[in-house]
C-alpha cells in the first residue's frame, strides 16, 4: 500500500522533464570556486595558500567546529587565489579559487568502477571517514552527514530512513542515481545502518518513479534489513519529519530533532558519496546536477565537479534559451533564485531550472480572501495566512507562539494561494526575526 | 470567485422555473445594484482601484437575491444592495475584511425594516409570469409555526405541505433561491470537487439540525416537526451550502468551521421551534459570525507533532 504524511500537502504539475536521461559526465572545468560555506554550519578555515599545488581529493579547507565539513578540492592545479565572491543570493562568501593542470588524484582514492561491498571497518571508523570526506546532505539541506550519525547520549536510533523522494518538481538527480548507481548507494545505506548500529533501514521512494522502486526492490533482497517503501506522490513528501511521518508513522515534535522518535533520515544522494567515500576512499568532490526548464533544449543530468561554474551546465543542457525569466538554484518550490550564472555548483546544488519568462513572474499579490487553502496545505499545521501577518506587523512574541519556528519553508502555502500573496518570503523573514530573539534569550 | 458562481447556476435555473418573470428580475437588479456600489464606493469613497472584476460582489448579488421573495419591489432591492455591500463589506475595508456575511447584513436589514414585502412569498409554479402582483402562499415553515402556536400536531401539518420528493425539487413558497434542496445539493458537490470550500461547514450545519430536531422529533412526534422537514425547507440547504461558507466570514481551521457550523445549526433550530421568527438560519449564521475571531484564536489546525504516541515502527 501506498503512504503518505498526515497533514496538508499539495500536488505541484511534476515536469520530470530529465528522468530519462542517463547522467553524462562533463568534463573538467578549467576554473573551480569553492565557497568555504557550503554547509549548514561554521565555514571551513582554508589550509591552502595562493600558489600551492593541489591534487584531486586533497583538503582545502578543514572543518571548523562541531558542526562544519571538511572542503576538498574537486580538480588539481594552482590555487589561484583566495577572495570574495558572490554566492548564488549575491551575498559576499569567501571562496577557494583554482586554476585546473591536469587531473592528478590523491594516492589513496580507488577511481575504478567495481563495487566494493565488503564492509570491514568499525561504525566509529565509519563516522570519522565520513566526517573527513565532508560529506553533507545533499538532498538541498546541507547538514553535515557525520553529525547526524552521532545521537545525542541518552537517545537511540531504531531505524535509518533513507530520502529517495524527490518531491520537487522537475529535479531527477536521485532518481537517475537510484537507477545507475543502487548497489553503491545500498552499500552506502549498510554503512550508514552499521554506524547508527541499526538493523533496520526504509527506503522511501515516490510513486511517479516506479522503475526505481522496482530496480532497488530487486537489489534490496541481497541486504539484510533494507526494505522499499513506495509512497504517494505528494509534496513535500521529502521534508524530514514529513517523510519519517509517512514511512513509520510517528510525528517529531515541535523544536525536536527526528531521533526523538528514534529515526535518521539520509538521502539516496548521501548514502551513494558514503559508500565512495568509505569503500573508495573518494571525499565528496562531485555531485550530480538536473538541469532542467521547459524550454532547456536537452535538459538532463550531469556529474559535475563541485565548483564548476552554473553557467557550463547550462551550456551542456543545450544553452540558455532565448525567453529565459529567471534560473533557480534547486526546483520551483524551494529552490532560490539566481543573482549570477557565474556562480560555483557546491555541494547541495541538486539543481538548475530555468523558467521561461511568461510563467516567471508572480501574479499580482491580492487580499487575504481568507479562503483557509494556506491552512489545509500546510504540512506542520501552521496558519501561514496569519504567519504572515504577524510577520509584516513584527508580532514576534505572537508568531513564536503560533509556532512559526516550525515552518519547513516548504512553499505548499505560497503555491496555493489564490490571491498569491508571498507567505513563505514574510514567514521565513519573521523566522530570521524570531530565531534571533530566542537564542538570545538562551544566553 | 467565479466558481461560486458557477455553482449557483443550477439552483438560479430552478428559481428562474418555478418563480418565472420575479426570480430573474429579482436577481439582475440585485446583482446589478450590488457590483453598481461596489464600484462607487471603491472609486469615490474609498478613491482604490475598482475591485468589480474580482467577482465577489456578484457573488453577494446572487446571494442577497436568493434570500428576496421573488415579488419584492425593486426600491427594496437595492436598499439591500446598499445596505449589503456598503455597511456589510466595504465599511470593514472589502473583500476578505467583512466579519458578517455582506448578503445576510442586507436580508436581514430588510428584513426588519420590511417585515411585510419580505414575509410574503410567491406560490412556485403558479406564479411564473407576474412578479409584483404574483399571488402569495404560506411556506412549509410558517405553517409549521402556526401549528407549533395553535397546537396543531405535525402529522396535520404534513398533511397541508408538499411531499418530501417535491420539497427537495423545490415545490413551495420561499426566497428566490432557497427552494430547491436538489440544485442546491449539485452546487455544493460542484464546490467541493472543485475545491472552492470543504464538507466541514454544511455538513456540521445539517449535520446538527439533523440531530437536534431529531431528537425533539422522537421525544414528541406530535408538537416537533421531522429532521427531514426541517433539513428540506426554509433556507437550511442555501445557508449551509452557500451562505455559512462565506470565506470572510467563517473559520479557518477545520475544526473551528464544525464548531461554528454546529452553532448555526442549534441555533436555527432554536429560532424555528421556540424564537418569533419561523426561520432562523440567517440570524444563526450572523450570530456564529460574530464569533469566528474567537474560533479562530482558540481552534487551532492540529500541529505537525502532536500525534508523537509512539507507534511500534
Ligand atoms: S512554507 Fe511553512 S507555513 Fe508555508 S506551508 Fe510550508 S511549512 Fe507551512
Ligand atoms: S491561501 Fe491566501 S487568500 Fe487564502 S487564506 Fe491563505 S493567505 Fe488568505
Amino acid at each position: 500500500m501506498l503512504k503518505t504524511f498526515s497533514l496538508g500537502g499539495v500536488h505541484p504539475a511534476e515536469n520530470k522533464l530529465s528522468a530519462a536521461k542517463a547522467t553524462e559526465i562533463l568534463p573538467v572545468p578549467a576554473e573551480v570556486v569553492i565557497p568555504i560555506s557550503q554547509h549548514i554550519g561554521a565555514p571551513g578555515t582554508p589550509v591552502v595558500k595562493k600558489g600551492d599545488e593541489v591534487k584531486v581529493g586533497q583538503v582545502i579547507a578543514q572543518s571548523s567546529g562541531f558542526v562544519s565539513a571538511n572542503i576538498h578540492s574537486p580538480v588539481s592545479g594552482k590555487v589561484f587565489k583566495i577572495d570574495d565572491i558572490l554566492d548564488a543570493s549575491g551575498y559576499k562568501r569567501q571562496a577557494i579559487i583554482i586554476k585546473t593542470e591536469g587531473d592528478e588524484w590523491m594516492a589513496d582514492i580507488d577511481r575504478s568502477d567495481s563495487i566494493r561491498k565488503g564492509i570491514t571497518l568499525s561504525a566509529e571508523e565509519i563516522v570519522k571517514r565520513i566526517g573527513e570526506a565532508g560529506i553533507v546532505g545533499l538532498g538541498g539541506a546541507t547538514f553535515p552527514a557525520h553529525v547526524k550519525l552521532s545521537p545525542p547520549p541518552g537517545k537511540t536510533c531504531e531505524v535509518l530512513i533513507i530520502n529517495g523522494v524527490e518531491c520537487e518538481p522537475y529535479l531527477t538527480s536521485d532518481h537517475r542515481l537510484m537507477l545507475e548507481k543502487g548497489e553503491e548507494m545500498l552499500v552506502g545505506v549498510s554503512l550508514l545502518m552499521k554506524a547508527l548500529s541499526v538493523d533496520r533501514a526504509i527506503i522511501g521512494i515516490e510513486n511517479n518513479k516506479k522503475d526505481a522502486i522496482e530496480h532497488i526492490r530487486r537489489l534490496v533482497s541481497g541486504y539484510n534489513g533494507i526494505s522499499v517503501q513506495p509512497l504517494k506522490v505528494q509534496y513535500p513528501q521529502g521534508g524530514e519529519k514529513q517523510l519519517i511521518d509517512a514511512c513509520i508513522g510517528r510525528q517529531v515534535p515541535s523544536g525536536k530533532l527526528p531521533i526523538e522518535v528514534g529515526a535518521v533520515v539520509h538521502n539516496v544522494g548521501t548514502a551513494y558519496a558514503v559508500y565512495e567515500a568509505v569503500q573508495k576512499s573518494k571525499p565528496l568532490i562531485e555531485r550530480i546536477v538536473t538541469v532542467t526548464g521547459l524550454s532547456v533544449k536537452n535538459p538532463g543530468n550531469f556529474l559535475v565537479r563541485i565548483g564548476t561554474p552554473i553557467s557550463a551546465l547550462i551550456e551542456a543542457a543545450g544553452g540558455l534559451p532565448e525567453d529565459t525569466g529567471k534560473v533557480i538554484a534547486g526546483g520551483p518550490m524551494m529552490g532560490k533564485a539566481l543573482a549570477s550564472l557565474d556562480v560555483p555548483v557546491t555541494k547541495g546544488t541538486s539543481g538548475v531550472l530555468i523558467v521561461p519568462e511568461k510563467i516567471a513572474g508572480r501574479g499580482k499579490t491580492e487580499y487575504c480572501i481568507r479562503c483557509s487553502k494556506c491552512v489545509s496545505a500546510c504540512p506542520m499545521g501552521l496558519s501561514p495566512y496569519l504567519l504572515m501577518t504577524l510577520a509584516e506587523k513584527e508580532i514576534h512574541d505572537r508568531a513564536e507562539e503560533e509556532k512559526i519556528m516550525d515552518c519547513i519553508e516548504c512553499g505548499s502555502c505560497s503555491f496555493t494561494c489564490p490571491s498569491n500573496r508571498p507567505l513563505l518570503d514574510y514567514i521565513r523573514l519573521g523566522k530570521g526575526k524570531v530565531g534571533q530573539i530566542m537564542r538570545s534569550r538562551i544566553k | 470567485m467565479y466558481g461560486v458562481v458557477i455553482a449557483m447556476i443550477p439552483a438560479l435555473a430552478a428559481s428562474v422555473w418555478f418563480f418565472g418573470i420575479g426570480a430573474l428580475v429579482v436577481t439582475l437588479t440585485s446583482v446589478l445594484a450590488c457590483v453598481l456600489f461596489e464600484h462607487l464606493i471603491q472609486r469615490f469613497i474609498l478613491k482604490k482601484p475598482t475591485t468589480i472584476t474580482d467577482g465577489s460582489a456578484i457573488v453577494t448579488g446572487i446571494l442577497l437575491a436568493f434570500n428576496l421573495p421573488t415579488n419584492i419591489p425593486l426600491a427594496l432591492i437595492i436598499i439591500g444592495a446598499a445596505v449589503a455591500i456598503g455597511m456589510g463589506k466595504m465599511s470593514f475595508g472589502g473583500l476578505g475584511q467583512n466579519p458578517f456575511n455582506p448578503a445576510l447584513v442586507g436580508r436581514v436589514f430588510l428584513l426588519i425594516s420590511y417585515p411585510v414585502q419580505m414575509t410574503s412569498w410567491p406560490k412556485p409554479i403558479d406564479s411564473r409570469f407576474s412578479y409584483l402582483d404574483a399571488e402569495t402562499g404560506a411556506t412549509p415553515l410558517s405553517i409549521m409555526k402556526e401549528g407549533l402556536i395553535t397546537g396543531k400536531p405535525f402529522s396535520e401539518v404534513l398533511a397541508e405541505v408538499p411531499s418530501y420528493l417535491e420539497l427537495f425539487l423545490g415545490v413551495m413558497g420561499g426566497s428566490a433561491g432557497e427552494i430547491a434542496g436538489v440544485a442546491l445539493v449539485i452546487g455544493l458537490i460542484y464546490m467541493l470537487v472543485k475545491k472552492i470550500i470543504t464538507w466541514h461547514i454544511p455538513v456540521a450545519v445539517v449535520g446538527s439540525v439533523l440531530v437536534f430536531t431529531g431528537i425533539l422529533h422522537l421525544a414528541d412526534s406530535d408538537a416537533y416537526a421531522s429532521p427531514m422537514f426541517h433539513m428540506l425547507t426554509g433556507g437550511l440547504l442555501l445557508g449551509a451550502i452557500f451562505m455559512a461558507t462565506d470565506y470572510s466570514s467563517s473559520p479557518m481551521a477545520t475544526g473551528g468551521m464544525i464548531l461554528y457550523g454546529v452553532g448555526i445549526g442549534v441555533i436555527t433550530v432554536l429560532i424555528r421551534v421556540w424564537g418569533a421568527y419561523p426561520e432562523g438560519i440567517s440570524f444563526a449564521i450572523l450570530i456564529m459570525n460574530a464569533f469566528v475571531p474567537l474560533i479562530d484564536k482558540y481552534m487551532k489546525p492540529k500541529h505537525f507533532g502532536e500525534k508523537v504516541a509512539a507507534k511500534k515502527a
